[in-house]
């Protein structure tokens, strides 16, 4: 097994590799540079500048010779400076932000996947009763309603009419009710679809049958037997979902006003900071990559029937 | 993959559906007629689909129902609560909210509709050719399928339009180049499980041409999961547009979109509630009508499913 990971680790460094190519050849494909941005805050420089600027940053040398400085650079994890903040360094930016988008992330992985399962398995097990149209309904809602809806609309109701949670902010954590609801509401939705209806397959299996024929408490043949082969297909899709969760979402931080990386995700594209997009778009690959290996090894620990190879 | 290419035994799932509607003892039904029968007993799908029909009329009507041009300013009704001349209030500009509303209907339906229609234009023939042929031209082009689903959707689509401008076209642009990926898998899928099957061969041994295989016999058995595809791409579409407005790449400004009203009056929330609220409900609306009627056509254009 250990052999497993440290091939399937190995494996990370072409993908990355394959990722940042094709991600800097996109970015240098698109119209703009970072010295001629588009954003609204740009300050227009004189074209002698520019030259100066480009010089100094490398910009005006030839594309393979950027990406391989790059690369150079990101080994000693150095992304450069970013040329939208032009003072700090994109690592920097990054050691500040990433850690309270992850707070946030594990936080709102915890609540969907708790929740999702708990009312996907409950759904499953009172088939066609209220309980299961509510799980139906509830999950239809959170998957299909988009979070700066919920967003706006929680804040409405529970900080600016009830005043039971702060309207904005990252201190307390009083703050960070809403952002993780929000944020995990339409994942606990995707978990309690895929749990109801691989719990549903289970509950009719042969061996389902056999726990109770053998007289085991509904608790224990649910808990034991039922769920845990229920929840290989969830924890597929759990694995991803905390590398996009955890990386940041704009909408909940540009809401709720929490200072986290998500925001860099659309602001480094629209001012064309190429430094930042290599470097986030290099953070969510290296973090999915992670989860994908965490998620096949815990394959292993719900079913070992299932081989490393 | 490559388990595909063997032929199925012949299991209900694998029958073409006109094959298992003929098997039934029963009195003679088509399977099309099955499916209205069994999607008008789902009460939820019966809500959305009539929600979706409603909105289609105030998109198309907006012209007749607005009271008002949606981009009138008046800077003498700026600001203004919900009241009978103003059913939903005023914004900033002093533009009738309402109005706005009614005309941002049309510009999701045209966003979620139109770029469907592209997606089908673009995923479903390389499916069905990937499908068919088979071999190197398969392997070829979902080797490219590979790579596009390897990005992040939103951020791939933020890249395009902040590479081509905001505007309506290039929304249609962007969504159409990202969504197809899925659909033309789908096609692919579906053709290659179809294409072994013994009625296939039938039409082959009786001489009819590729043309006819692929338009007459394969497109129409793989029609029912590209229909409930659809379905959920329509409100996928309209989030994105939904959520490219809210960040600014979307819609061009005096064009009114729900995503855009919500990224605009988000900041007035505090003392004008109603601006941003009434955009949320109708995208919230709108995404729940299109999965309820979505889920609904799943369930009834595949009679194997269990309940």
């Amino acid at each position: 097994m250990l052999r497993y990971a440290l091939v399937r680790i190995a494996w990370l460094i072409p993908t990355l590799l394959a990722m940042a190519l094709v991600t800097f050849v996109i970015m240098h494909a698109t119209p703009g540079s970072p010295l001629d941005p588009q954003a609204p805050n740009a300050n227009p420089l004189s074209p002698e500048l520019q030259r100066n600027l480009a010089d100094k940053y490398g910009l005006d040398k030839p594309l393979y010779i950027q990406f391989f400085t790059f690369l150079k650079n990101v080994v000693r994890l150095d992304f450069g400076i970013s040329y939208i903040y032009r003072t700090r360094s994109v690592s920097e930016i990054l050691a500040g932000t990433f850690p309270i988008s992850l707070q946030l992330g594990a936080m709102a992985f915890v609540f969907a996947a708790l929740g999702g399962i708990v009312l996907g398995t409950l759904a499953a097990v009172h088939h066609n009763s209220w309980i299961d149209y509510l799980c139906v309904v509830l999950a239809t809602m959170g998957v299909s309603l988009p979070n700066f809806v919920t967003g706006v609309l929680l804040l409405l109701l529970f900080s600016l009419t009830l005043g039971l949670f702060p309207v904005a902010g990252w201190d307390a954590p009083r703050n960070w009710v809403l952002p993780t609801i929000t944020l995990g509401l339409p994942e606990l939705g995707v978990i309690a679809r895929y749990t109801r209806a691989s719990v549903l397959e289970v509950v009719h299996a042969d061996y389902t049958r056999t726990a109770r024929a053998k007289g085991l408490a509904e608790r224990v043949v649910v808990t034991r037997h039922v769920l845990k082969n229920a929840l290989i297909p969830v924890v597929t899709y759990l694995g991803p979902l905390l590398a996009a969760i955890g990386t940041g979402s704009f909408f909940v931080e540009s809401i709720y006003s929490v200072p986290g990386m998500g925001k860099f995700f659309v602001l480094s594209m629209s001012g064309r900071d190429y430094n930042m997009i290599m470097a986030v778009i290099l953070l969510y690959g290296a973090f999915l990559g992670v989860m994908n290996l965490v998620v096949d090894l815990t394959y292993g620990l719900l079913d070992p029937r299932i081989m490393y190879m | 993959m490559r388990d595909a290419l063997i032929p199925q035994p012949p299991s209900p799932k694998n029958l073409p559906p006109h094959t298992l509607a003929l098997s039934l003892p029963r009195r003679e039904t088509s399977y099309w007629h099955d499916a209205v029968r069994r999607l008008s007993r789902n009460r939820l799908a019966v809500i959305g689909g009539v929600a979706v029909a409603l909105i289609m009329v105030i998109a198309a009507g907006a012209d007749f129902l607005a009271p008002y041009p949606y981009a009138k300013t008046n800077f003498a009704h700026a600001y203004e609560s919900p009241s009978a001349p103003h059913p939903m209030g005023t914004d900033p500009l002093g533009r009738d909210l309402l109005s706005r509303m009614i005309y941002g209907a049309r510009i999701s339906m045209i966003v979620g509709v139109g770029s469907q229609v592209l997606v089908i234009l673009i995923g479903v023939p390389i499916g069905a050719v990937a499908g068919y042929y088979g071999g190197t031209l398969d392997l070829c082009l979902m080797r490219a399928v590979d790579v596009m689903y390897a990005f992040p959707t939103l951020l791939f689509v933020i890249l395009i339009m902040s590479a081509l401008g905001a505007g309506l076209f290039n929304i249609f642009f962007a969504i159409g180049i990202t969504g197809w990926v899925t659909l033309c898998r789908l096609t692919r899928g579906q053709f290659l499980t179809l294409r072994e099957q013994e009625f296939i061969m039938g039409a082959r041994a009786a001489g009819a041409t590729p043309r006819q295989v692929i338009f007459r016999h394969l497109l129409p058995n793989a029609l029912a999961p590209i229909i409930v595809a659809v379905t959920f791409g329509v409100p996928r579409a309209i989030f994105t547009e939904a959520a490219l407005s809210f960040i600014g790449v979307g819609i061009n400004p005096p064009l009114p979109s729900w995503g855009g009203m919500v990224g605009e009056y988000q900041q007035y929330l505090r003392g004008y509630w109603y601006m941003a609220t009434f955009p949320c409900i109708a995208i919230g609306a709108t995404m729940l009508s299109f999965s309820f009627l979505g889920d609904g056509l799943r369930d009834a254009l595949d009679p194997t499913l269990k309940r």
